[in-house]
């Protein structure tokens, strides 16, 4: 081979491994440096070990964050897997009118956060908000959804005389609205690869079923379950792993500086920009990061370990 | 399957729920539209659009996804072409380093990020709103696994006939590639209009504002002027609507394929 052949194949791949390279494997490894560093406004005051990490353990905001994150995919996952698992059951076998549904379930997803959470934001406004008009019109109580700081178990207990503090109190109303938002956004996507994956199913199965005489239950528990399990399984993990990087809901339903009513909506990724552009904290801001990242890593490799080869991803 | 009374009710019964869970799905948006309408009707939107320079950003968002949509067709097609059809020292190194990159979210490396765009001078340019994002290796990946495909016997024959790699590329692949292609340009287009959180922390300046950053500041200002706020939200979402009703088949396969949200 000539030089020319031997070299071609690198300056193919050249503009993007020189963006690659630049823009994602240099700040990833700097995310891991840095977080060993102090790092601020005025630049870079040397390595200070495990000092941002140990700064994470007794600081309370950033374990607020944490907690909110935790409840936040805790509320989120479970609704936005079976809301869109039914929706997929009664899509499924060439129901008139499939796509059109399809389209309508999907206009969330490719709307932009921001667009959308700025419409919610309206509709969940305390006076004069259209959620609260409803509710009042069916005789109910309006609520301060976004800029509601108490958990709602504290919410639905205390006028039965209870009060449930601390953790037991539940996520804040306003965190409980952004996790509608996102339900609402998400449950179009999730619905299509449900149905994608309902679609592998090979009839003869549901044949099978129907000659053995089993009920709509025992054919959903025997055949549709099990076999969809790749798809459950990786919708669990894509959705744990996207509601773990909530931000535009966060950053623009329930705005800077606070994080919501009193730092309620307040999660992790949100915590990480405060850190690190308000604060120009890089050095700690990157040991958050770490953390997120450790976590996210966690439920891959989880996910590789326990779906192993069945998980199909097209 | 006969259509008996049974299966009648079913089918009206799944219509029903769905009809139900669509009402869901569509009230916020014509709530937005209706709300935007109110008191003063379609000068609510001249107000919106003209109160900040949404021109502006419209036509920044315009910019920054048109080249970097460029930047990624130009890049990916040359690399996926690399890792596709040519044999190298080094290849499954460096693919597997392109695909690593994939398995860390934005949020982690974005204030290093930060810190390189400031030391090249780049922090509040369309350099950094465009040139990070003119590599994206979802799109390599998939570009690949089509560039595969196609029989090698071809290439032998079109070397044969002095085609040289590059114009082999441009005259037989890509050309072949037409269905993929279309399937990334959709979902790098729908990425780079909906991006927010790089741009926000990327630009300062109000002339460097793309869309979404524009409505989210728009929004902390007129944070209790309802009208202009949906109007602002109603045009913002519009060309995707537009895109999206115009494209929806190929666009729910691409997001099934990519697993892309935001």
């Amino acid at each position: 081979m000539s030089i020319r052949n031997r070299i071609a194949p690198y300056l193919y791949l050249l503009p993007a491994l020189l963006v690659v390279l630049v823009f994602r494997t240099l700040p990833i490894l700097s995310s891991f440096t840095a977080s060993f560093t102090d790092y601020d406004i005025g630049g870079f005051h040397g390595f200070v070990g495990m000092a941002n990490y140990g700064r994470m353990l007794s600081d309370a905001r950033f374990w607020q964050s944490v907690l909110n994150t935790v409840y936040f995919v805790l509320g989120v996952v479970p609704a936005s897997m079976i809301i869109p698992l039914f929706l997929a059951m009664l899509l499924r076998r060439k129901l008139a009118g499939r796509s059109f549904y399809r389209t309508l379930y999907f206009l969330p997803v490719v709307t932009s956060a921001v667009a959308i959470s700025v419409v919610w934001t309206w509709l969940f406004n305390p006076e004069a908000g259209p959620v609260n008009q409803v509710i009042t019109a069916l005789g109910g109580e309006p609520l301060q959804w976004l800029r509601e700081p108490r958990g709602i178990f504290e919410m639905m207990l205390s006028p039965l005389g209870i009060r449930p503090r601390g953790i037991l109190a539940g996520p804040s109303l306003a965190l409980v609205s952004l996790m509608i938002v996102s339900v609402w956004k998400s449950t179009g996507y999730n619905t299509v690869l449900f149905l994608a994956g309902l679609e592998n199913i090979p009839d003869t199965y549901y044949e099978a079923a129907n000659l053995d005489g089993a009920g709509r239950w025992g054919t959903f528990r025997h055949i549709t379950w099990p076999l969809l399990s790749p798809t459950t399984y990786y919708v669990l993990i894509m959705s744990t792993i996207v509601s773990f990087q909530t931000f535009a809901l966060v950053y623009v339903m329930t705005p800077p500086p606070g994080g919501g009513p009193l730092g309620t909506t307040n999660v992790i990724v949100f915590y990480l920009f405060q850190k690190a552009f308000d604060r120009f904290d890089i050095g700690y801001a990157s040991a958050i990061s770490v953390f997120l990242f450790l976590i996210l890593l966690t439920l891959t490799i989880i996910q590789r370990r326990v779906a192993g080869g069945r998980v199909h991803y097209s | 399957m006969a259509l008996d009374g049974r299966t009648l009710a079913l089918n009206a019964g799944k219509h029903l729920m769905l009809i139900l869970g669509g009402a869901i799905m569509l009230l916020p948006f014509l709530w937005m539209v209706s709300t935007s309408l109110q008191q003063g009707g379609f000068d609510n939107y001249i107000e919106a659009w003209t109160r900040v320079p949404f021109g502006r950003y419209f036509l920044n968002t315009l910019i920054v996804t048109v080249l970097t949509l460029a930047g990624v067709l130009v890049t990916s097609s040359l690399a996926a072409y690399a890792f596709a059809t040519m044999e190298f020292p080094g290849r499954s190194a460096l693919f597997l380093l392109f695909l690593s990159t994939m398995m860390v979210p934005q949020p982690v490396y974005l204030a290093p990020s930060y810190v390189i765009l400031s030391k090249l001078g780049w922090i509040n340019t369309y350099m950094a709103l465009i040139v990070p994002w003119t590599a994206n290796v979802f799109t390599v990946f998939l570009l690949r696994q089509h560039f595969r495909t196609i029989p090698k016997t071809l290439y032998e024959a079109a070397i044969l006939d002095g085609c040289g790699r590059l114009r082999y590329l441009w005259k037989v692949v890509l050309p072949l590639s037409k269905s993929v292609l279309v399937t990334v340009m959709l979902f790098n287009i729908i990425g780079s209009w909906n991006s927010f959180m790089w741009p926000l922390v990327v630009t300062h300046s109000e002339e460097l504002r793309v869309l979404q950053v524009g409505l989210s500041y728009f929004n902390q200002e007129q944070s209790s002027n309802y009208q202009l706020l949906m109007a602002a939200s109603t045009f913002s979402t519009i060309p995707l609507i537009l895109l999206f009703l115009a494209a929806q088949k190929r666009i729910v396969a691409s997001y099934s394929r990519s697993g892309i949200k935001d």
